[in-house]
């Protein structure tokens, strides 16, 4: 099974610290270069909107935003189905460092969102179902991450935190078909549709290089987030040892006085 | 297997209705909720009928809430969850069963006293009918839910409010679904039985992720 024990093979920390170290700096530049491209496009060469103007721009950030949101999201779920089925050691090193990344676009998300809703809706915040399904997500997140500050051992806190993610993972399929239940103020699919993008190829472009961007970035800050997290676990252990060492050194001290 | 499950369930019916049992506090925690929000809002009662429903929802939400964080917690502290987890009973079914005690010492008797309380906010009979009933199927979804957050938090000291914030956006659909069943039946433009159906489904699902779910983290966590 070779490329099962190529998977494994990442199991061994060691090794995925070596080849995080390798990889970083080609994704951090890929990430910036794709972003100077695609802001450029979005905001230079996409066309305004003939009914929104120039406030169509926000969507370039808007809607690669919010499909990161929910692909952190689904990332974390398949991390704890490999925390909780497989064991996988970095499972929830992955899960851990995916939950303020997924926060953070969801976030940008809501709040470029809203700022889009002013001009437009007339208002910054209406309680559609999109909005409100999107809002749970973020309130998901945070959720997550109180939960994993709460556990001490980082262990047991993966597999409660696994748990609670497999458990909201149901909120995704709302999030996504939400618009399509619910016909109400947000605006249906444009890109991925049965019959094809509703969306003008001068825009989809744009909005394409944008969505790309966004995910070599996620990535990008995931490696990295799972860098910070093996090393912070390493520190941890250090840690312990050394109070123990000091520990024992100060029980033979003891034992010596008596 | 069925004999455990009563068992549990009568332990935990008897523990409630004991000193130091939380039977009767969430009762008091769901009146206090419904007596304080007039006095927050004013004494109108066009309004208050109008907001009825939401607010005896929003109210039965919290109440839940309240018994939630104790209902592993102590069988942690006291060491009985080491016999429940050793058991020869699969532990989803004491799960169930302490789901159960719960629903019957919460869920129940709010769904029961709602009417009582909808007279102090002006319910017309059938809106404190229609409270009642989506109440009566809507908490088993609440308790349930909670179950999977009070497992989670199960062996912390300091899990009551994690609990709550854990626990409350999964509780949100249970709650828009329960409240506009509610005030379809007190005249909208959508029929109740849409709303109430979906409720039930609602609920059907919760039970059966919640008990499942619950359990696992039980094992993974206790």
């Amino acid at each position: 099974m070779p490329r099962l024990s190529s998977l494994w093979n990442l199991a061994n920390p060691t090794r995925f610290l070596g080849l995080a170290d390798r990889l970083l700096p080609w994704l951090a530049a890929l990430a910036a270069a794709l972003l100077a491209v695609g802001l450029y496009l979005s905001f230079f060469v996409a066309p305004p909107d003939y009914q929104q103007g120039e406030t169509v721009r926000i969507m370039f950030i808007h809607v690669p935003a919010a499909w990161l949101g929910l692909f952190m999201y689904v990332m974390m779920s398949a991390s704890a189905l490999g925390t909780l089925v497989w064991r996988h050691p970095l499972a929830d090193v992955a899960q851990k460092a995916a939950a303020p990344i997924g926060a953070a676009f969801t976030f940008v998300c809501l709040v470029t969102g809203s700022l889009w809703g002013k001009p437009m809706w007339g208002t910054w915040w209406v309680w559609d179902a999109r909005l409100t399904s999107v809002l749970v997500l973020f309130l998901m997140y945070l959720g997550i991450m109180a939960l994993w500050r709460a556990v001490d051992d980082p262990g047991r806190a993966a597999r409660a935190v696994a748990v609670l993610t497999l458990v909201g993972v149901v909120n995704i399929p709302i999030i996504k078909f939400s618009v399509d239940w619910w016909s109400t103020l947000h605006q249906p699919a444009a890109v991925f549709r049965i019959d094809g993008p509703t969306i003008h190829p001068s825009m989809l472009w744009p909005l394409l290089v944008m969505a790309l961007a966004f995910t070599v970035l996620a990535v990008a800050l995931h490696v990295a987030g799972m860098r910070n997290e093996i090393l912070r676990r390493r520190v941890r252990s250090l840690w312990l040892m050394e109070a123990e060492r000091l520990d024992a050194g100060a029980e033979t001290a003891a034992g010596a006085a008596r | 297997m069925t004999r455990a499950f009563l068992a549990l369930v009568l332990r935990d019916l008897r523990l409630a209705a004991r000193v130091g049992g939380s039977g009767a506090m969430g009762l008091v925690f769901f009146l206090m909720l419904v007596a304080v929000v007039p006095f927050a809002l004013g004494p109108d009662l066009n309004l208050l009928a109008r907001i009825g429903p939401a607010l005896l929802w929003f109210s039965a939400v919290l109440a839940t809430l309240i018994g939630l964080d104790r209902l592993f917690q102590t069988d942690v502290e006291d060491g009985a969850i080491d016999l429940i987890l050793s058991s020869d009973t699969p532990l989803e079914v004491l799960v169930a069963a302490k789901g159960v005690a719960h629903w019957l010492t919460t869920g129940l008797p709010l769904a029961l006293l709602a009417p009582l309380f909808g007279l102090l906010l002006a319910l017309t009979p059938g809106a404190m009918l229609a409270v009642a009933a989506t109440l009566v199927v809507g908490t088993p979804a609440l308790t349930f839910i909670g179950a999977v957050g009070a497992a989670l938090t199960a062996s912390l000291g300091r899990g009551g409010l994690l609990l709550a914030i854990l626990v409350m956006p999964l509780m949100v659909p249970t709650l828009i679904f329960g409240v506009s069943a509610a005030n379809a039946a007190t005249g909208g433009t959508i029929a109740f039985l849409t709303p109430f159906l979906i409720l039930a489904a609602l609920s059907l699902v919760a039970i059966v992720i919640g008990i499942f779910a619950a359990a696992a983290a039980l094992r993974q966590s206790a």
